[in-house]
């Protein structure tokens, strides 16, 4: 296998005087879909923060694609490729859709129709968008506002796309609408890290996964072996241990 | 069609009347023409970064006195009046950036109160500087050697040339990447660094432009009046009187802050003039039915934001063919 697109070695951040994670090993496989899994307050969306450059790490690295992004700039990690879709979607008020979703292209510069092409792409991988293109972005649904937020990241042409909270307040209808959606743009070539609430989803969509547990990675395996594991069925699946 | 005409004549007809002004108007009118110019100035100056931005800034005053206190310095000491007022604005915007830096990370009310404070810190400096300054005795300045008409026709067209930097400003952060980075962090912030725009950079920009008018404005100002004190110079109602502009036009709009403006003057010169004892209060209370009914001003901006040019060549093109 060839070298992980985002590794991620003995990591520590946290806001101010808490600290959050406590050295966090991670890697993810280029061209898969990987989930973090974990209990509220174990650290996954701080983990996504912190390696977008939105918290700064106190200690640790963090490498993507061979590059050490570390203490990098927000803006530096998103023109790499690294893309962060925030949890509660977080859309520009007052802009259409079609104009939130030109938005990601922000820091591109490989000219306007490499950007309308993937516009096209991906108003056809969400024809709800495409109907809507013209809405005021709050107008939408919860799970539409979602996809334009999937959408909008995927403007910025990432290598890895980071999705915090996928499911979160959408009808299973919809979530499984995104989940189909997300293995389409795994086979266009974006790796996909997703933080997911919902395990069952999560280890059903995910090739790989991880177990965040008060700051650290427990467990690390593919999403199958995760599935069939006690500890994570007791934990996260609500199995029924048989008592001797 | 018909529409985009009238309003080009309408525009045309305005220019001509404001640069005939000074010929065909008294005194006291050409006085409130360069008044309302720099109105129009400070309105749009603080249209970058309380519209386009979001961030609620009280510095305008710090900027206006900063810059009226350098162009004041340096024209006592010989310097050529618009190598002077240029100085200032250079100076000014040296300031700003290096502020902005430090206070841009606070939002809102907290950010608010960072600018407002600015100018106490510099009222108290140049009140200390005595020896430079004149301190709380204020500095007098030296009118230009030239008749009174010529004079005010000078500080007139000076306030139009740099209202009309500031406007042409405007137009193009209007259409520019810069400017669409500013209106996402108005929009929302957090949502703007996840898409990668350099907020703190930005930020600053939008600061440093929002002073670099004002200061050259202030300098103007000293050279006009011929003498400036502390309390005058940085007098609080300079950063609450373009914010009501701004907010009365519509913020974040190109051509809001002018209409402002415009409409402030003409209440300051009829309402208020006749309740001189209230005039604060009054101030206050138009403050609030703004806010109360009017949340977007005349033009309403921010309903209609426009994705800039560079993004959207076919509506770029869709212009171009129309216009």
């Amino acid at each position: 296998m060839s070298a992980p697109l985002l590794e991620i070695g003995g990591l520590e951040a946290g806001y101010g005087d808490v600290q959050v994670l406590w050295g966090v090993d991670l890697a993810v496989a280029s061209g898969s879909i990987v989930c973090l899994i974990g209990s509220n307050g174990a650290g996954k969306s701080t983990l996504l923060r912190a390696v977008s450059g939105l918290v700064p790490a106190a200690a640790g690295q963090i490498r993507f694609g061979g590059e050490d992004i570390t203490h990098a700039r927000p803006s530096r990690i998103v023109a790499a490729g690294l893309v962060h879709v925030p949890e509660g979607r977080r859309l520009f008020a007052g802009m259409s859709v079609r104009d939130n979703l030109l938005m990601g292209a922000y820091k591109r510069g490989d000219g306007r129709a490499a950007v309308r092409r993937d516009l096209e792409r991906v108003l056809a991988l969400f024809p709800r968008l495409a109907e809507r293109s013209r809405q005021d972005a709050v107008t939408l649904s919860g799970g539409e506002q979602q996809m334009c937020a999937i959408g909008r990241g995927l403007m910025a042409a990432p290598r890895l796309l980071m999705i915090d909270e996928l499911s979160l307040g959408l009808s299973p209808r919809l979530v499984e609408e995104l989940c189909s959606a997300l293995v389409g743009i795994r086979d266009a070539g974006v790796t996909v890290l997703l933080v997911e609430q919902d395990v069952m989803t999560a280890l059903e969509l995910a090739d790989d996964g991880h177990v965040l547990q008060g700051g650290r990675v427990v467990l690390a395996d593919t999403s199958a072996r995760l599935a069939a594991n006690p500890m994570v069925q007791q934990a996260y699946l609500g199995a029924v241990v048989a008592h001797p | 069609m018909n529409r985009a005409f009238a309003f080009r004549a309408i525009g045309l007809a305005a220019l001509v009347a404001l640069a005939a002004l000074p010929w065909m108007a008294d005194n006291y009118v050409v006085r409130v023409a360069t008044t309302m110019l720099m109105y129009c100035a400070l309105a749009l100056s603080w249209n970058f970064i309380g519209g386009f931005t979001g961030y609620p800034s009280f510095a305008t005053a710090a900027f206006f006195g900063l810059g009226a206190y350098v162009g004041g310095v340096l024209q006592n000491m010989g310097l050529f009046l618009g190598l002077a007022w240029l100085a200032a604005g250079l100076v000014v915007v040296v300031f700003a950036a290096v502020t902005g830096r430090a206070i841009l990370h606070l939002k809102g009310h907290y950010f608010a109160i960072a600018s407002l404070v600015i100018a106490d810190v510099l009222r108290e400096i140049i009140n200390g500087l005595t020896s430079i300054t004149g301190g709380g005795m204020g500095l007098n300045l030296t009118a230009p050697a030239m008749g009174v008409e010529a004079q005010s026709r000078l500080f007139y067209f000076s306030m139009a040339v740099v209202a009309a930097v500031a406007l042409a400003t405007t137009v193009w952060l209007d259409r520019s990447r810069l400017g669409f980075g500013l209106r996402c962090i108005e929009q929302n912030e957090d949502a703007a660094i996840r898409i990668g725009v350099g907020t703190a950079r930005l930020k600053t920009i939008a600061f440093a432009l929002s002073s670099v008018f004002v200061g050259i404005v202030g300098a103007i100002y000293a050279s006009w009046t011929v003498y400036i004190d502390p309390s005058e110079a940085f007098d609080i109602l300079i950063s609450v009187k373009p914010i009501v502009m701004t907010l009365l036009g519509g913020a974040g709009s190109v051509l809001g802050p002018i209409y402002g403006a415009f409409l402030f003057l003409l209440l300051e010169e009829t309402v208020w003039r006749n309740f001189l004892h209230v005039h604060s209060g009054v101030l206050g209370l138009l403050v609030v039915l703004l806010i109360l009914f009017m949340p977007r001003g005349l033009l309403g901006a921010g309903s209609r934001l426009r994705v800039a040019t560079w993004l959207r060549p076919e509506r770029a093109a869709k212009r171009r063919a129309g216009s």
